[in-house]
């Protein structure tokens, strides 16, 4: 099933706003949201793709009714619960009972500029031959889901999936989000660029020539004729 | 706050230090932003050769540059032209190229526009004030892995004499998410 975030080709939804280049943070505790976030990610309790799925699985309510930064911190909270670095006693009072075992792990303020000059690199090294090079014919999974995990993280959007599209480049072998976000290691796959034409995504495509380009796994693909 | 409540759990557990956020804001708020991937826009409008290897492996190109790191580990550069004119989302969350760009903008982020830059990208333009003439086709680019694009927007006529630092100016952060155009001089 599809879930909340996956909102691309949805109606309804109004204008996009144009903002000016100045504005990067919209209240004082945004930037501070960004910044525990980043920080909490260097305890090393998770990944990236445990990230975006942390977010992706609050209640769709929830998920409508919060702002960005909210949404956030939701996932940030569910993951320290979860991956048992803060007890829902402390959240729920607002004070830590003792010192974490993680705390040696704590991003200092000198790291800063190392770690976020780093980064986190998705590549890996090949363990899977590509099946697929540029200009060949491609078909999406018929479901938009993930096929180790009932309901769990992916990242083909519904409006993509059972669509034919051509290959327009290789980008290398990335780890699969589909696995690495449920603990299920690495697994990295070949990482295509994709086009579909936006008559095979839409009913009424705004010009026969655009097209959309997604970032999609080999496992996703199948040859098409 | 939701936010102050979990840095203060956090800060008395040992796990964060206040003065680190400090420094990630800092860094997110004044040295890392949108003047990054003009100066890199710039380059490629006046270096024919700096150009042509943006395009073949944008990731070498602008770390040359120290414009490698969180959210920009790997850069692809797609240029806009008379025949294509290229436009990203991420319309499963926020995907955006930090290192070049900084933080997304609020709109960048909105369902409207997650939502919509797929389906109608024409009417999304629309509403930043771009229209695209018929003989061009758009090329939406939705960011679901970890590649990040670049959009190389048009040069603007009436450029031909000015260098790099001038062209510069001209460069906005929307024409290199490619819902906006380069600025006429």
């Amino acid at each position: 099933m599809t879930r909340v975030h996956d909102m691309g080709g949805r109606f309804g939804d109004g204008a996009v706003v144009p903002e000016p280049e100045t504005e990067v943070f919209h209240a004082d505790w945004h930037p501070r949201a960004l910044a525990v976030t980043l920080a909490c990610g260097s305890l090393g309790q998770w990944n990236i793709d445990t990230s975006r799925h942390a977010r992706e699985r609050l209640a769709p309510k929830d998920y409508a009714a919060f702002s960005y930064y909210e949404k956030w911190m939701a996932g940030l909270a569910d993951m320290l619960v979860e991956k048992g670095v803060l007890t829902p006693e402390e959240l729920a009072s607002g004070h830590a009972m003792g010192t974490s075992p993680l705390a040696e792990r704590k991003m200092t303020a000198d790291a800063v500029a190392g770690v976020l000059a780093r980064g986190g690199p998705a590549d890996r090294p090949a363990q899977i031959a590509p099946s697929f090079a540029a200009g060949d014919a491609v078909r999406t999974r018929r479901h938009a889901e993930n096929a180790f995990v009932d309901g769990g993280h992916t990242r083909l959007p519904a409006y993509a999936a059972g669509a034919q599209g051509r290959i327009v480049r290789l980008h290398g072998h990335h780890v699969l989000p589909d696995a690495a976000a449920h603990g299920l290691g690495d697994r990295p796959e070949p990482l295509y660029a994709v086009a579909f034409p936006a008559s095979e995504l839409w009913a009424r495509p705004e010009h026969p020539r655009d097209e959309v380009v997604l970032d999609l796994w080999q496992s996703y693909l199948e040859p098409a004729r | 706050m939701r936010v102050r409540a979990l840095e203060t759990i956090l800060t008395e557990k040992g796990l964060i230090d206040p003065a680190a956020l400090d420094e990630i804001i800092d860094t997110y708020e004044n040295r890392i932003g949108p003047r990054n991937g003009a100066h890199v826009v710039a380059r490629a409008w006046s270096d024919p050769a700096f150009r042509t290897a943006l395009l073949e492996d944008a990731t070498a190109v602008v770390s040359e540059l120290g414009y490698y790191g969180r959210q920009g580990e790997h850069m692809v550069a797609v240029e806009n032209t008379d025949a294509v004119h290229n436009m990203v989302v991420c319309t499963l969350c926020s995907c955006y190229p930090w290192p070049l760009l900084g933080i997304p903008p609020g709109w960048y982020k909105s369902d409207a526009y997650r939502a919509r830059a797929v389906r109608e990208p024409r009417k999304v333009l629309a509403d930043f004030g771009v229209t695209l003439p018929e003989t061009t086709a758009v090329r939406v680019w939705d960011s679901t892995a970890e590649v990040r694009y670049l959009v190389i927007p048009q040069r603007p006529a009436g450029t031909e004499g000015m260098d790099e630092a001038a062209l510069m100016d001209l460069v906005t952060r929307d024409s290199m998410i490619g819902t906006g155009l380069a600025l006429n001089p």
